[in-house]
């Protein structure tokens, strides 16, 4: 299991989820997770997937969520999930 | 499985609260350089930095972008120059020589400063220690990124007072030798007691003979997240405050350990310690000062400051020390005046002195930092002033240092722009009074009793 962490933060608008959900499809990246809320008035979503099926380099996929966000006016981020596990997890 | 609250948490203390990784050091021994011939010794020593440096930035970047936060330095340590060209170097010319080799290869392999131009004289000199010394003029004002620091005191031998006071011409003289760029050498240059052999941070950084061949040390920051913990525990009594800080350092730590995990793991380097230092920056928001007033005083300097950066300081080292499997270094907060705005502010609102810094760095490392001081004061009363700094460190059995910056050409009242993380600092006066007769008995001020203590 190699898991990442997708944040997206902006305005919410029809179909954010479904044009991430299509890019990680095609790219044979596994979701595990969703989860959304709403912080000061943005929308925050969270997926935790899992890149081992994928072909392509970390770096690849996060500069490619990074422009499809841009594309819609949404911040998209990719991290490594340890970040957070080593921060709230003791 | 992580939620979606912690997640916001971590990316709203990279975002809007300047938490990041302050720097990865690489710590090289260049001991195996040694060589009697000048020109072979310089090749040794660019060849094994270059070999083993090559990938750090490109590995630094990486780990920033797959984990999101920012590193903000890649650097290096060496081995005490003075250890490595004693055989070598007949002058101060030679030493020299060695310095620019450091900055080339620094330059080469992209790092942002490389440190260990450096003495350990604690107790006394040897020949190569008094020419490096002397050297360090010449070789701060030749080059750009070489940072240089002499140990001239510890706890175990006392101060050695003919370093002192040598270092008060030589921090003057280098003051001189960058006069053009508002005496900028000296921002590069470190005066310690009890320095430790594993500190990342820079300038002060230098990779100790007790070292192994490479290690990888990292130091975090984060002033701006523990200010902003504090914000929501205001007016709450001190176990409250305590706690919010520990917590907050706890998670700050957590992320160098895994930066320093990584970066071991990637550079096939062994992992050597963090350093818990809350590391301020010019940047609004990430102000040790800052943190300072919201724990209650209108300003650093004010009656209760040393009291607040003592207990932060503690607290800083009881969560980060949980945090991480090796702690070192200097860990503790800084308390730069040039690179944190709130201490800008508080000495120009007339509430930081020279003194009441002096006081500060009883509590906390590093010591009196980055202070801009008027160019025409005396090599002799830079000398007390690095003596007195130096006597805090012996007798509390701590790490203290002294980097001032006399700005040759300007005076109380002016201010003196570095640029970058260096910051801008107002020329704070000192005291006018003289020591020349103290300074220039010569010798060494003995080590201090390890019992009775009060």
């Amino acid at each position: 299991m190699n898991k990442t962490i997708i944040t997206v933060v902006g305005k919410d608008t029809v179909g954010i989820i479904a044009k991430v959900c299509t890019y990680l499809a095609e790219s044979k990246i596994n979701i595990l997770d969703i989860s959304q809320t709403i912080v000061s008035g943005y929308f925050n979503m969270m997926m935790i997937v899992d890149m081992s099926g994928t072909d392509k380099q970390f770096n690849t996929v996060a500069d490619d969520l990074e422009s499809l966000g841009q594309g819609i006016g949404v911040v998209i981020k990719c991290q490594r999930e340890e970040i957070f596990d080593s921060m709230h997890r003791v | 499985m992580i939620n979606i609250h912690e997640v916001v948490e971590t990316n709203e203390m990279i975002e809007k609260e300047n938490l990041d990784v302050r720097t990865i050091t690489l710590g090289i021994s260049l001991l195996d350089c040694i060589d009697s011939d000048l020109d072979k010794l310089c090749d040794n020593i660019y060849n094994k930095i270059y070999d083993t440096a090559k990938d750090l930035v490109k590995t630094g970047d990486q780990i920033a972008r797959e984990f999101g936060i920012p590193i903000v330095n890649k650097r290096i340590s060496v081995t005490p120059i003075s250890l490595i060209g004693g055989a070598a170097c007949k002058s101060p010319e030679d030493f020299a020589k060695i310095a620019k080799t450091l900055d080339k290869v620094a330059r080469a392999v992209g790092v942002n400063f490389i440190g260990g131009y450096s003495a350990l004289v604690s107790k006394g000199m040897t020949e190569s220690d008094k020419m490096l010394i002397e050297s360090i003029p010449m070789a701060l004002s030749t080059t750009e990124v070489v940072c240089s620091s002499i140990n001239v005191g510890s706890t175990k031998t006392g101060i050695n007072m003919d370093a002192v006071r040598l270092m008060g011409t030589i921090v003057k003289k280098t003051a001189e030798a960058t006069k053009e760029k508002d005496s900028l050498g000296c921002a590069k240059l470190v005066i310690f007691c009890n320095a430790p052999d594993d500190n990342p941070f820079m300038a002060g950084a230098f990779h100790g003979v007790t070292e192994a061949d490479k290690i990888i040390n990292v130091g975090v920051s984060g002033p701006g997240v523990v200010k902003t913990a504090l914000e929501k525990v205001r007016g709450e009594n001190f176990e409250v405050l305590c706690e919010t800080i520990k917590k907050t350092a706890f998670k700050v730590t957590r992320v160098g350990q895994l930066v320093a995990q990584e970066a071991s793991k990637r550079l096939g380097v062994p992992f050597g310690i963090i350093d818990l230092s809350l590391a301020p920056t010019p940047a609004i928001g990430d102000s040790v000062a800052d943190i300072l007033h919201e724990i209650g005083v209108e300003h650093a300097g004010a009656p209760g400051t040393t009291a607040a950066l003592a207990l932060l300081n503690d607290q800083v080292k009881k969560g980060g020390v949980m945090a991480s499997s090796y702690v070192g270094g200097l860990s503790g907060a800084f308390i730069p005046v040039s690179e944190d705005q709130g201490m800008i502010d508080a000495v120009e609102a007339g509430a930081l002195t020279l003194e009441k810094l002096e006081a500060m760095t009883c509590v906390c490392s590093v010591g009196l930092d980055m202070i801009a001081i008027p160019g025409d004061t005396k090599d002799t009363t830079i000398a007390g002033i690095i003596a007195d700094e130096m006597a805090i460190g012996m007798i509390n059995q701590k790490t203290t240092a002294v980097r001032l910056i006399p700005v040759i050409g300007k005076g109380v009242g002016e201010t003196v722009e570095f640029g970058g993380l260096l910051g801008y600092a107002p020329i704070m006066p000192v005291n006018k009074f003289s020591c020349d007769e103290f300074v220039n008995r010569g010798g060494r001020i003995p080590a201090p009793v390890h019992s009775f203590k009060n």
